[in-house]
């Protein structure tokens, strides 16, 4: 039995979180939400945040293969898990950019710019589960990321262009 | 947040042992509701006892035809089950017209029965609230109620349950497997959420040392006359304003077995069993129809700002009768209504 406890006000709690490819060894305090690790202690301070409750999806990341809010989670119940943050799409590690980042700019599915690491974060997991049907199929499954700006139109143009590139309809824009 | 100890058991017995010892303490799985409410202060945990190593994340066929499903299975993972979808697609189809793709990745099914009320004095705790603070009052009785209960609600609480997986499992007659300090009982859907009455604090009629471990779902699915219809303020990700699902199993034009549950208008999934017999041997016929959501809305009570549920309720009651007869159930896609 390998039971972990920590009482209140006693040490924080040694986990192992691989971001990016990269192991990380932490020690952290049990009310840390995954997304401020992310940003205050690893400096990945792509991934956004926005109301904090889950309900705008900046925070998204993904997290061993699926879409989460990183808001609402808590680093150490997420203990040995793979994380990828906006700043690791790049497949090649390098300043390359993820087909689906090269789409969002070439169909301008931004104006501000601060969802957009979540939308990028949903629109590659929703991609690569390959819900992405119709129009009306990207416009649900993407529900959960809010853009004030209102560039939803351009959002489901550059998400229909790469998912249509990955099914083989056609190439993705390079 | 307030600071909060943090206990990962290895076993069930761990984690019962744990809630046992320590009232104040509180499951989190996916983390969904749980760390919402703590950031608004609603929920205060002494510790939190994180279920996630727990092995309750699968999904297995029963011997006599049903399925059960581990309390930590995700949303997501529940919705897109092949089995699922082919068998018990209402409940596939409540699910996937429940909060975003991002939630239904982390919530889980455990806690998916356990989420909390959405009603705004809950969640403020600047206001009284006898859910939150019993023997405080509810400003919601005669505040900003749209979102509030027509049904079995009480003169201490109006909220509601804002689950749409708990509505389809309340139509499908599932089953909650709970393990405690005694051992293990099974709660059928119908009993495990309560009223308010003059104890709104209780949710459930968990006990405060018992897990969820598992749900199961009957053999009978209604895989080919069923439907969610969900109508909401938002066409996505909003909480119900009414909800409906409809299991029924049909010999020619004729319903053999009718299961009907209500979403958004009570503190529970709501089912009336007259108002199933009332479609039992009909061919549904508009009359027919009338009278079962007559019965479903019997004794309904509107408020200052929700009198409308009860008309709405009524018709998307007799809509999605409608659906299920002729077996084209509500996408959650294509939202137009069917």
């Amino acid at each position: 039995m390998t039971t972990t406890t920590q009482a209140r006000g006693e040490t924080d709690i040694a986990i192992t979180l691989t971001v990016n490819g990269q192991k990380h060894k932490l020690d952290v305090a049990p009310w840390v939400s995954l997304l401020d690790l992310l940003r205050e202690r690893l400096d990945l301070t792509g991934t956004k945040k926005g109301c904090d409750h889950g309900q705008c999806g900046a925070c998204t990341v993904i997290v061993d293969g699926e879409r989460i809010n990183s808001c609402l989670v808590l680093a150490v119940t997420r203990d040995g898990a793979e994380v990828t943050t906006v700043e690791g799409l790049s497949e090649d590690g390098g300043d390359a950019l993820h087909p689906m980042q090269q789409a969002f700019v070439d169909h301008d599915a931004f104006q501000c710019g601060y969802c957009t690491p979540g939308q990028l974060m949903s629109a590659v997991a929703l991609t690569k589960a390959g819900r992405t049907g119709s129009r009306d199929e990207i416009r649900e499954l993407m529900s959960g990321n809010l853009c004030r700006c209102g560039a939803y139109p351009n959002i489901v143009d550059a998400i229909e262009e790469v998912a249509q590139g990955s099914r083989g309809d056609k190439e993705p824009a390079q | 947040m307030n600071r909060f100890g943090y206990i990962r058991p290895t076993e069930v017995s761990q984690a019962v042992e744990a809630l046992a010892a320590d009232r104040e303490a509180k499951i989190i799985a996916g983390g969904t509701n749980l760390v919402d409410l703590m950031k608004y202060n609603v929920e205060r945990p002494s510790s939190i006892i994180d279920i996630s190593k727990l092995p309750l994340d699968t999904i297995e066929e029963t011997e006599g035809g049903g399925l059960r499903i581990g309390a930590l299975v995700t949303n997501s993972t529940v919705a897109y089950d092949e089995r699922v979808q082919a068998r018990w697609p209402m409940l596939s189809s409540a699910l996937l017209a429940g909060a975003t793709g991002q939630l239904r990745n982390a919530a889980t099914t455990g806690g998916n029965l356990l989420q909390r009320t959405r009603c705004y004095y809950f969640y403020d705790t600047g206001t009284p609230c006898n859910k939150r603070e019993p023997g405080t009052g509810c400003p919601a009785i005669g505040g900003v109620n749209r979102i509030h209960a027509i049904l079995g609600a009480s003169d201490d609480c109006v909220a509601t349950h804002p689950s749409d997986m708990c509505v389809a499992m309340a139509a499908l007659e599932a089953e909650v497997l709970v393990e405690g300090p005694g051992g293990s009982r099974r709660i059928p859907m119908a009993d495990f959420h309560r009223l308010p009455g003059d104890t709104p604090q209780h949710d459930t009629t968990l006990a405060a040392d018992e897990l969820i471990v598992a749900v199961e779902l009957p053999p009978a699915g209604f895989p080919e006359h069923y439907t969610y219809l969900k109508l909401r303020d938002r066409l996505s990700y909003a909480f119900a304003l009414v909800s409906v699902a409809v299991g029924l199993k049909m010999d020619g034009d004729t319903i053999q077995i009718a299961r009907i549950a209500l979403g958004g208008v009570a503190h529970k999934p709501w089912r009336v069993r007259g108002a199933e017999e009332a479609l039992e041997g009909t061919a549904a016929a508009p009359a027919d129809c009338a009278k079962a959501a007559n019965l479903l809305l019997d004794g309904a009570r509107g408020l200052k700002d929700n009198a409308f549920k009860i008309e709405l309720a009524r018709r998307a009651i007799v809509r999605a009768i409608g659906q299920a007869v002729a077996a084209t159930p509500q996408s959650q896609i294509d939202k137009r209504i069917a």
